[in-house]
């Protein structure tokens, strides 16, 4: 079945040899990079780097299955972080560490969030859809911000990693690196699957041209539906790991303007590729991380005064820095690979 | 109590709600007529707020800092319209919101920069200080009153202009159909101007008149953004007249539910458990509110296109 649907749509779009070369390259260094850390003499810090970027790699993934794929534009997708994180923190503040046990509880929450939240916004097109879907994530925001039994404004500080089958390994830094590594690549294989299946092209069908698909006997609402679930319940996962990533859950995990980044993250890596939305994660995070060091190496020549208030206003740069990547890098880095895009 | 009580707080809501409307309508026009999603309409209201708070600290007069903070905010809407939204009229909105949320993140640390981290205030205005008698033994302090009439007056203004000068013609025409003005031999690109840098004043004009009861502060701007949006959905894209009646809605909505939602629920609920739940429920309610008239209207209660 998946190989009739494969080579039906080579013969719409012949794929680039070179095309598998970008996941490929971009898994065996996340794949290597542990090794690496060890011998770079700040292990901690470089694998609570990667793990963050592979969480919101993860986040990002989940966004572009939908706005890539359905030209779907949710602004609330943090939501679903918040909802994965909260499951966490509100399970193990009742006793409750397993990681088996909150991950389906996590994916359940996301995807009856979803579902509920779909059904409602998916009425609307355009710009009410933008509107509707940063609505249900204020929604959720202010509903945490006034969880007092959970933290309230402040957060949750959680005990400690969740448990993985009663064993504590997730304490180790290491072995939660892998897990976050095992959880996005299985999560990406599986969207690679969902888009190259039947029930993608139909999607990616639904966004080129909703009439038509109804046209022809198709349904678009459902599918995009389902397509918001599951986008939903990946970006719920991610959301699992960021709290554990962090032992600290609160409702900043879910401000609007979170959502705003993922968006900026799926847009930065190319819209539409899904390994793209892993780059752009990449790409937003390590330039927040080290735009700051760059601009203090780019201001050698001025006084130091000045040098850390620039250091120290780094956001000045990085705003303007977005607005010209919008501006001028159009189809995102994916756009600049050769052969990097293949929708 | 609980009717003066309630007095006050429509009182409040009001005011809010004429805040917001001043923000909203800029957003509707921007929106209604150029198709244009500005992320960066929040912070044209934080810069408002900061202008008046810098030109009071410097001439020691409120009147005359709004005076000149208002052209100031003209211009820099202007400018920021010249530099970087021009260039997004024909993109989608994906790319809009994207590089107008570039503009938030320059702008809130620009004037951390410039005026610290800190909130700055503005001291109320001398003959404005104070609070009068509206009934008995009610006190309410008359420079809200001031915002409500301020509020009423710009409504006022706008009707007036919107529907009786050849300028607002053009704008209503706009926001029903631009390509057809276009076509018609109306220069559109100074009319996206004039809209633009007009919605960037009245947000501007709004921040300053809420300088001197609220704190002035970097990302000020971001919350009330969020609610101005809320207000031109459920009013309808590019009607002033629904951004009006969403804005006293959404104001009263949100200002009475969060005093009111626990005393209600206690009918239903333990007082503990009704506290708990109603702090819980009123923040949420306007975006209940909001997700309620789009699923039976989902074009919004007054839409300007068809």
């Amino acid at each position: 079945m998946t190989d009739i649907a494969r080579m039906q749509s080579a013969s719409i779009v012949p794929p680039a040899p070179r095309i598998e070369r970008v996941p490929l390259i971009l898994f065996g260094a996340l794949a290597i990079a542990p090794f690496l850390a060890a011998l770079s003499g700040a292990e901690g810090y470089v694998l609570s780097l990667l793990c963050r970027v592979m969480i919101f790699g993860l986040a990002a993934l989940s966004l572009d299955l939908i706005l890539g794929y359905g030209a779907l534009v949710s602004f609330g997708h943090a939501a679903f972080l918040g909802i994965g994180g909260y499951a966490v923190g509100i399970l193990a503040s009742h006793g409750m560490e397993d990681a088996l046990v909150q991950i389906p509880v996590a994916l359940a929450a996301s995807g009856l969030f979803a579902a509920i939240t779909g059904t409602i916004s998916l009425r609307t097109k355009g710009v009410y859809f933008i509107m509707i879907t940063l609505a249900f994530g204020q929604m959720l925001f202010f509903l945490a911000t006034s969880l007092a039994a959970y933290g309230g404004d402040d957060g949750l500080t959680l005990p400690s990693r969740s448990l993985l089958a009663g064993t504590t390994i997730l304490k180790n830094d290491r072995v939660f690196y892998g897990f976050c590594f095992i959880c996005l690549l299985g999560v990406y294989v599986l969207a690679r699957e969902i888009v190259s299946s039947r029930f993608g092209r139909v999607l990616r069908g639904a966004k080129e041209n909703p009439t038509r698909m109804e046209a022809i006997g198709f349904h678009p609402f459902r599918f995009q539906l389902l397509a918001y679930v599951i986008s939903g319940m990946m970006a719920g996962l991610a959301g699992v790991l960021l709290a554990n990533q962090a032992e600290f859950i609160s409702p900043s995990f879910m401000t609007w303007q979170r959502s705003g980044e993922l968006i900026f993250m799926v847009v930065l890596g190319g819209l539409g590729s899904l390994h793209g939305a892993i780059v752009g994660a990449a790409a937003f995070l390590l330039l927040e991380e080290f735009l700051p060091e760059i601009l203090h190496l780019a201001s050698f020549m001025l006084s130091s005064d000045l040098q850390s208030r620039l250091v120290e206003n780094w956001k000045m740069v990085f705003g303007p820095v977005l607005i010209l990547i919008v501006l001028f890098v159009r189809g995102g880095i994916m756009g600049l690979v050769p052969g990097g895009r293949h929708d | 109590m609980t009717a003066t009580l309630l007095l006050i707080q429509a009182l409040n809501g009001l005011q809010f709600g004429l805040i917001l409307f001043l923000i909203a309508a800029g957003l509707t026009l921007v929106f209604g007529v150029m198709d244009f999603i500005n992320l960066a309409h929040g912070v044209q209201y934080m810069v408002g707020a900061y202008l008046v708070a810098a030109f009071s600290a410097w001439t020691g007069n409120f009147g005359l800092a709004l005076l000149l903070a208002l052209p100031t905010a003209l211009a820099f809407g202007l400018l920021l319209e010249v530099l970087i939204f021009r260039h997004l009229y024909d993109r989608d909105h994906l790319d809009q919101v994207l590089a107008t949320f570039g503009v938030i993140v320059f702008l809130n640390q620009a004037v951390k920069f410039i005026w610290g981290a800190a909130p700055l205030n503005v001291p109320v205005p001398e003959i404005f200080s104070g609070s009068i008698e509206i009934t008995d033994g009610l006190l309410y302090p008359v420079y809200r009153l001031v915002i409500i009439a301020a509020g009423l007056a710009v409504a006022l203004l706008l009707y007036v202009l919107v529907s009786r000068t050849r300028v607002g013609m053009l704008v209503r025409a706009g926001a029903t159909n631009p390509q057809m003005v276009s076509a018609l031999g109306v220069n559109i690109q100074r009319l996206f101007m004039v809209v633009f840098g007009f919605g960037a004043m009245l947000a501007g004009f709004a921040g300053a008149m809420v300088a001197p009861i609220l704190s002035v502060e970097p990302g000020m701007g971001d919350n009330i953004l969020i609610l101005a949006f809320v207000v031109i959905v459920i009013g309808g894209i590019g009607s002033i007249r629904g951004a009006f009646l969403a804005a006293i809605l959404i104001g009263l909505v949100d200002t009475v539910g969060r005093s009111f939602a626990p005393n209600i629920l206690r009918f239903f609920l333990d007082p503990a458990t009704a506290s708990q739940t109603g702090r819980a429920v009123a923040p949420m309610l306007i975006y209940i509110f909001m997700a309620a008239v789009l699923f039976f209207r989902p074009s919004g209660l007054f839409p300007a296109k068809r």
